[in-house]
């Protein structure tokens, strides 16, 4: 058996609870596996992984897992159209090359798009690069400007545009703090913008 | 379990076991040939469970064979692929019923060009029909028929091994459960092509082949087959294996010798291998199989889009590679995955990070040996088998 809910980090616990019992699922920066063990074991889902690193793609095939090594920017053309029930990409949007191909592709694939990311209107970014006048460095967002992967920074407000623009309608929203665990307000929200350290939004198609 | 029942017959020529199948239904080859009556020489290690859903087939390479596991017969060595196989292994004997036939052309038991051709009394030679993949799959479907196999828990192979697992999941996908190509392509390349016919004109141009009759006329083209197995065994290793094993030290000798003997380890070693093969292998096999490599091209009937050939499928998949292969490099393993994902399917991709070329996945490779293992036991947690 996998392990609890609650073991899982935060934002894929909320991930995990979002899922329907039964469905097909792509997550996208899969990691080791966590997830898709989680949702196979507890959810009956079909899952299937997408995974940089060669440690985690080894790990996640290891343990049973359906795990593909590829990523987010090279790895999506191919699929079919609806191919999944769900899409995720968790923590991984603002590391691709282009994360509007990438969105627009998710979308193609997936009848659903569950995506979290870290935001970068949170305040404790903002009074970083106010006071410090230095590339913030946060729970969120650990690494130093010239060792992160963190290429394409948004605000949940950015994010919101995008989404509107590739058509895309927002179904879900959860503001997190920076454990990753949710806050009492929504992610659509002035408050969510300033307050929240990352975002969780469930997507479809218009 | 290990090749217990070979035993040495009368004329000390170790006896096989093997049966012979398409008596009543000839196999039809894709050159348009009806084969049959055919022998198909086989192994299998440990036991079929009641509802036969245990069965595993192994798919040798080029020059492999049927004794996965040693004793060899001939050798007298290990089996080829022990590191893999066996109580306790990633192919776990104590588990599943493993099943591996010599390929169709072959020769070691297997109908093929060294064996009697039933029309005329005398060896095939180059009477024997051209041969592909395909056909050496189909001989297989007749063997699994044959042991009343439905439905196989998992089909793989390394090389040569990788073309014929493809290839069931193509022609016999419902028959598959679970397939690990490992160290494959989905066709076979120019450059491999190129390889392989310098090995064929070896072989010919050695005066003893004498057209192909050469057991006819009792001499064997040694010299050429031995050269064919020199230039293949190179495209097996990398840069960096042969630099490690050999660099550039000497044979037995304190300095070079300004003559054309070996004066080089990597040339001894090579001549090595080249003298062992021909006690084992037979020329002519060599040319059939190449031959069938080459020919191997899975998009070929589905108009060059290889995803088509996959429609539908419903095989669990793990694809292997290496990264210091350059023989069936990444990148054709990767097209193999990416045709895999335009039709949704099951699919795993690894690549190993190991220095030892093509041959890694004959060596121990415990990173390999992790990823079988893992995808045996979510295939069986699927198939409903009983975990480790």
């Amino acid at each position: 058996m996998t392990q609890p809910l609650e073991k899982l980090r935060g934002d894929l616990q909320m991930i995990a609870e979002m899922i329907e019992p039964n469905s097909r699922v792509l997550d996208i920066g899969c990691g080791e596996g966590e997830l898709l063990a989680w949702l196979g074991d507890r959810k009956n889902v079909d899952g299937r992984g997408i995974e940089l690193s060669m440690d985690g793609v080894r790990a996640g095939v290891g343990n049973g897992l359906s795990v593909i090594q590829g990523d987010a920017d090279t790895d999506l053309d191919n699929y079919p159209a609806e191919a999944f029930d769900y899409v995720v990409l968790s923590q991984t949007l603002q590391a691709t090359r282009n994360p509007r191909s990438v969105l627009k592709n998710m979308a193609r694939i997936g009848k659903r798009i569950i995506i979290s990311f870290p935001n970068f209107g949170y305040y404790g970014v903002r009074l970083r690069l106010l006071v410090n006048g230095r590339m913030p460095v946060t729970r969120s967002l650990p690494d130093s400007w010239y060792e992160t992967a963190n290429i394409h920074h948004c605000t949940i407000y950015d994010f919101e545009d995008l989404c509107a623009e590739t058509g895309l309608k927002i179904e879900r929203g959860v503001a997190l703090d920076n454990k990753g665990r949710p806050l009492p307000f929504g992610a659509r929200s002035a408050l969510a913008n300033l307050f929240a350290a990352q975002a969780l939004f469930m997507l479809s198609k218009t | 379990m290990t090749a217990q029942h070979i035993h040495n017959t009368p004329s000390g020529k170790p006896a096989v076991r093997n049966v012979v199948l398409g008596a009543d239904k000839k196999l039809r080859l894709n050159s348009g040939v009806e084969l049959g009556p055919f022998t198909v020489a086989y192994e299998t290690y440990g036991e079929l469970n009641a509802d036969k859903s245990n069965a595993i087939l192994i798919c040798h390479a080029l020059t492999g064979d049927q004794f996965v596991l040693g004793p060899h017969p001939v050798t007298a060595r290990p089996g080829w692929w022990e590191t893999l196989v066996g109580p306790g292994r990633p192919l776990d004997t104590n588990r599943f019923f493993i099943i591996c036939s010599n390929v169709l052309g072959g020769c070691m038991g297997t109908t093929g060009p060294k064996e009697i051709n039933p029309e005329t009394g005398k060896p095939w030679g180059l009477e024997f029909p051209v041969i592909t993949i395909g056909d050496m799959v189909a001989a297989q479907r007749r063997l699994i028929d044959h042991l009343g196999i439905e439905q196989l828990f998992c089909v793989t192979g390394g090389s040569m091994g990788a073309m014929q697992v493809l290839e069931w999941c193509v022609r016999y996908g419902d028959r598959v459960f679970s397939a690990a190509p490992i160290a494959g392509a989905a066709r076979h390349t120019a450059q491999n092509i190129a390889f392989h016919e310098v090995g064929r004109q070896a072989i010919m141009a050695d005066p003893n082949w004498r057209g192909g009759d050469y057991i006819n006329q009792g001499v064997l083209p040694e010299r050429g087959l031995a050269v064919a197995r020199m230039t293949a065994h190179i495209t097996y290793l990398s840069e960096a294996a042969l630099h490690r094993k050999f660099g550039r030290n000497l044979q037995d000798r304190d300095g070079v010798s300004y003559g054309f003997d070996a004066d080089f380890q990597v040339e001894s070693y090579l001549r090595h291998q080249g003298m062992t093969f021909v006690d084992r292998f037979d020329a002519n096999s060599y040319l059939y199989i190449t031959r069938a490599m080459d020919y191997f091209d899975l998009a070929a009937e589905f108009g060059g889009l290889l995803h088509q050939a996959f429609e539908g499928t419903e095989t669990r998949y793990c694809i292997v590679s290496f990264s210091s292969d350059w023989l069936f490099p990444t990148a054709e393993n990767r097209e193999i995955v990416h045709a895999l994902n335009a039709v949704a399917a099951n699919v795993s991709f690894v690549e190993i990070e190991s220095d030892k070329g093509h041959d890694a996945f004959l060596l121990d490779e415990p990173e390999f040996e992790h990823v079988i293992s893992g995808f045996l036991d979510g295939c069986a947690d699927h198939r409903g088998l009983p975990a480790r």
